[in-house]
């Protein structure tokens, strides 16, 4: 019974191929800010018009996932993260732009010709006092996604692959019976990573799946994570803000800001030369414990409004190293070696 | 991994006696108090046809010369009428327990009718959105910009022209339902729109969706259990509502036939005798009413209080 | 004598499931301009310690034992009207959430100088010059446009420098900062704690700081209070306990931190997790959870099950933990020679 639940092609250890599992290309995602059509209407001169307001929460974004990885993506709050995952798991659709699933492109299907990729893809959230449904049980919440995917399957079998993917998270089987709120978030986190992992995904979008946890039990529940990862050759699309996270847990990362990608490189390879004066300032904001604290890169100004983007380089009004073609031009993302991208004009001149 | 959760669960009454429901029912005397009041009153309207010594449908056990007796602490009262007799010669208690039965019957009927449309509008226009909820709360709105009065009146008068007079009485109680019913689902409505749109944004339902479930699967199975609280909570005042609609409409000589009274078109009968001294024939169903509705609203705003998500968490 | 003396203070929730001991036994001191760490997890006191040092603890807490000595005076006997006094002047408090400090429908002048009106007696053009003078201090731009904004129209970095500018508007000898950065970003809370640190510097400022997070206490703080399911379990100076830290508890915090793993590794995880306070377990409430509890044979260990374990002095920290008394007791460490 078990065997046939695994992957008929598992290799034995986690191996990073170069196949693109997800791809986004172009990515736009804008959300109307002024209401229906009678909010839109302005009197501006004498003269009735239109005018439309749009957040344009991401503006252009190429993300490669690998099978086999954990790309983290990171970023302040605002920088259209959590869009880019809630857009891949088909829970908002794109403005602009395609994605692409095991070279299938998945942005516009319906919900019924999605219902294939359901079982392939899954997702982790944030906050696990929102994501168990607060009025049904544990044993409930398990069953329902492999009563709807396998209608075929029998009541016991139903129930054995729920004891196995309980036993899998380290879920006492003596919890089916009760309901999320009886238990802390460290559990309820554990239940909503084996909701996930009932239905056998190959692919699981995590959206910051660890920061409303304590210290403690955010290792515990990154170690179930990482086990995961490893005894179902699962692929990670890793949300978060938490860089020692990123570190710790990232095959590769992406760092975002205002809806644009500035860098992207393997982990090691950003964490030791980060090249995006972006980054630069993000990494040095992470409190250390060590004793000899670099001084960290203050940042003039705040992230301006997603409303009215800065014209050119979206940074360049915090940047120090910002001259007038940044103003001007909004830079292309350019190779930099070891697979790496930076968008950024100063490093593709050589001034940085 | 698990703290104290490695016991066996409780059953579900546990669950409830541990409830904080449970609990402030046991630490509220009023509302104990309407409980009581209100299981008596209703039982007692239920077992109407057991409980009253006549029935006040059925002329041949009226005696019309017995009319107009005061009740059993008045002089001149008679024993085998404790809350004395109507102009027709009916036993009060009898007429106000039949007439109980029929407003609350019609109460319960109107509120469960305004339940099915209003929920099933909220919830649509909550979950889908867009042009659907505008639709719907736009044809909420008509709707309220009519009165119930008004409403009753048309459909009333349409009906008794079309049908005639005897018609209309037979299908009076069918009628009242309808008319309470369609004019009052927008509470319903708004009130489960907003609390599907506080639902919609949460996590758990996002989950269902990206494991791929329909529509109406979420909306059913996953949003409605958990807006079942200020549906409860509304429930009650709709119910306190409609007796009060069904008592004004047959006051006003639009809902229940005499031959056949509820309460409000008891208070009507007696209205006319109030000069003449007989007051118990109006006061007494009228005392009833407000008891009614009194208990009602009181246990409504109990289970608000204690359904108050703000001070409850769970 | 230091500025503010915790002893023994314990502080009980009256709930309907029975009495919650949220606070048992706290004791501390703070010296003036001295900066002071409380660290803990969710649940395990460290807020309630700061709303019970301004004595804002509301039905249904109360304070059950113990005292807060400020000057020398007992805080937790003092009539309202003399803390109140002592709340805004000595002692301010910065929150996590700055809306629960700022009201939304004031501008950020009227509050500033509605504060300042209530405890000292100057006029409204005085007032407002030194309102400006604190936004300067915490680096606002153009502060006098701040000053007649509303608190919707400013961001959640400038929002909370707001907080600060006021929490410092008359002076104090304490400020007392619950998880002032936690709903910020990394970038703009290195900023706010850098300028937490110069501003308390520059004025000689006591700083009781309440955290979830190590990395941030490290930076800050001087000293270190570590708090679980209640009580203070270490104490001691910041470098000392980050870098070798006593109690088994403290050391798997910082050790489950993913810089302590190398990458891709399985990090150092705690089991379990904190007991609520409604089910602390008697004798030390870690021993459930601790890897040192069990003795040669498996067993837990009778002291750890059974008996509150009383602070040892290990180096400079003071530690709560049975085991570390006995090795202390084997092994005399001189006070001081850690350092």
């Amino acid at each position: 019974m078990i065997q046939t639940l695994q992957q008929p092609t598992a290799a034995a250890t986690v191996t990073t191929t170069d196949e693109t599992l997800v791809e986004i290309r172009g990515l736009e995602k804008h959300f109307a800010l002024s209401g229906d059509f009678l909010e839109q209407l302005r009197f501006q001169r004498g003269k009735l018009v239109r005018r439309q307001e749009f957040v344009h929460a991401i503006n252009g974004v190429d993300i490669d996932v690998k099978r086999g990885e954990a790309l983290c993506v990171v970023g302040e709050s605002g920088c259209g993260k959590s869009t880019v995952a809630r857009m891949v798991m088909g829970l908002l659709s794109p403005t602009r732009g395609e994605i692409r699933y095991a070279g299938e492109r998945i942005d516009h299907l319906s919900p019924r010709q999605l219902l294939p990729y359901r079982r392939r893809m899954q997702m982790i959230f944030q906050n696990p006092y929102a994501s168990l449904n607060p009025r049904m049980t544990i044993q409930q919440t398990l069953e329902e996604p492999l009563r709807f995917h396998h209608p075929d399957w029998s009541r016991e079998r139903i129930r054995q692959q729920v004891a196995e993917v309980m036993a899998s998270v380290g879920i006492d089987p003596e919890w089916g019976k009760r309901f999320g709120h009886e238990f802390s978030g460290g559990q309820r986190q554990r239940i909503a990573i084996a909701r996930a992992l009932a239905v056998d995904p190959e692919f699981i979008v995590a959206d910051e799946p660890i920061s409303a946890l304590d210290v403690s039990i955010q290792a515990q529940v990154l170690n179930l994570m990482m086990d995961a990862q490893e005894s179902r050759q699962l692929t990670y699309l890793f949300i978060t803000h938490d860089l020692a996270v990123v570190e710790h847990f990232g095959t590769r990362v992406v760092v975002m800001y205002l809806g644009r990608v500035c860098e992207v490189a393997e982990t090691h390879t950003l964490f030791s030369q980060p090249r995006h004066p972006y980054t630069q300032a993000l990494l040095s904001a992470i409190p250390r414990l060590e004793d000899d604290r670099p001084e960290y890169i203050r940042l003039s100004g705040e992230v301006p409004t997603p409303v009215n983007l800065p014209s050119g380089c979206v940074f360049h009004g915090r940047c120090p190293h910002a001259n007038e073609r940044c103003r001007r031009e909004v830079p292309r993302a350019i190779p930099i070696g070891h697979g790496a991208q930076v968008a950024c004009h100063a490093v593709e001149e050589g001034r940085l | 991994m698990s703290n104290a959760t490695t016991t066996t669960p409780p059953t579900h009454w546990a669950r409830f006696r541990d409830s904080y429901l449970f609990y402030s029912f046991k630490h509220d005397w009023i509302a104990q108090v309407c409980f009581v009041i209100f299981v008596i009153m209703v039982s007692a309207a239920l077992l109407a046809p057991w409980l009253a010594s006549i029935n006040p449908y059925d002329l041949s056990q009226v005696f019309i010369l017995d009319s107009e007796l005061p009740p059993f602490w008045i002089d001149g009262s008679d024993a085998k009428y404790p809350l004395g007799t109507d102009a027709l010669g009916r036993d009060m208690l009898s007429t106000i327990l039949y007439g109980a039965r029929v407003s609350l019957i019609i109460g319960f009927g109107a509120v469960i009718l305004q339940a099915l449309i209003g929920v099933t509008f909220g919830l649509l226009a909550g979950y889908l959105g867009g042009r659907v909820d505008a639709f719907l709360m736009r044809l909420a709105d008509i709707q309220l910009s009519f009165s119930t009065l008004m409403v009753a009146i048309i459909v009333g008068a349409v009906f008794k022209a079309t049908f005639g007079g005897a018609t209309y009485s037979e299908h009076a109680v069918l009628l009242l339902v309808l008319i309470i019913g369609l004019a009052e689902w927008p509470q319903y409505a708004r009130t489960v729109r907003a609390s599907v749109l506080a639902e919609r944004s949460k996590e758990y339902v996002d989950a269902a969706r990206v494991m791929g479930f329909r529509a109406k699967r979420i909306m059913f199975r996953h949003i409605l259990p958990n807006t079942l609280s200020p549906i409860f909570v509304i429930s009650t005042v709709q119910i306190a509502n409609a007796i009060i609609s069904e008592a004004a409409l047959s006051f006003l000589g639009l809902g229940m036939p005499e031959t056949q009274p509820s309460l409000g078109s008891l208070i009507k009968s007696g209205f006319d005798y109030l000069q003449s001294g007989s007051w118990w024939i109006t006061l007494l169903p009228g005392a009833v009413l407000v008891v009614l509705v009194l208990v009602i609203n009181l246990l409504g705003d109990w289970l608000r209080d204690v359904m108050n998500p703000r001070l409850y968490k769970g | 004598m230091a500025l503010l003396e915790v002893s023994h203070l314990d502080v009980r929730f009256a709930l309907r499931q029975g009495e919650v001991r949220a606070l048992r036994d706290v004791s501390f001191t703070l010296d003036r301009g001295e900066r002071l760490g409380i660290v803990g997890e969710s649940g395990a006191g460290k807020s309630v310690a700061a709303f019970t040092i301004l004595n804002l603890i509301a039905k249904p807490g109360y304070i059950a034992g113990g005292s807060i000595l400020f000057e020398g005076r007992d805080l937790t006997r003092l009539k309202p009207r003399a803390l109140q006094n002592i709340r805004g002047n000595q002692i301010s408090m910065i929150f996590q959430d700055p809306m629960m400090t700022l009201n939304p429908v004031l501008t950020v002048g009227e509050q500033m100088i509605e504060c300042l009106k209530a405890h000292r007696r100057i006029r409204s053009r005085e007032a407002r010059e030194i309102a400006l003078n604190k936004l300067r201090q915490v680096y606002i731009p153009s502060p006098e446009k701040r000053l007649d904004q509303y608190p919707h129209e400013l961001s959640g970095g400038m929002r909370q420098r707001i907080i600060i500018a006021i929490a410092l508007l008359l002076d104090p000898d304490i400020i007392v900062a619950d998880e002032p950065t936690t709903a910020l970003d990394v970038t703009i809370q290195a900023e706010i704690m850098s300028l937490l640190l110069e501003l308390c510097e520059k004025h000689n400022v006591a700083l009781i700081l309440i955290t979830h997070d190590l990395g941030v206490v490290s930076q800050v703080t001087q000293r270190t209070l570590v708090m679980y399911a209640g009580r203070v379990i270490e104490q001691g100076p910041t470098r000392e306990i980050i870098n070798d830290a006593q109690h088994p508890y403290t050391q798997g915090l910082i050790n489950a931190l993913p810089q302590m793993a190398s990458p891709g590794s399985r990090l150092n995880q705690i089991p379990g997790a904190m007991p609520p306070l409604a089910k602390t377990p008697p004798g030390c409430a870690f021993h459930p959870r601790c890897g040192f509890s069990t003795d040669a044979a498996g067993q837990r260990r009778r002291d750890c099950r059974e008996d509150v374990p009383a602070f040892v002095t290990s180096g400079n920290c003071h530690v709560a933990c049975h085991m570390v008394r006995e090795l202390v007791e084997r092994d005399p460490v001189e006070p001081g020679e850690a350092s």
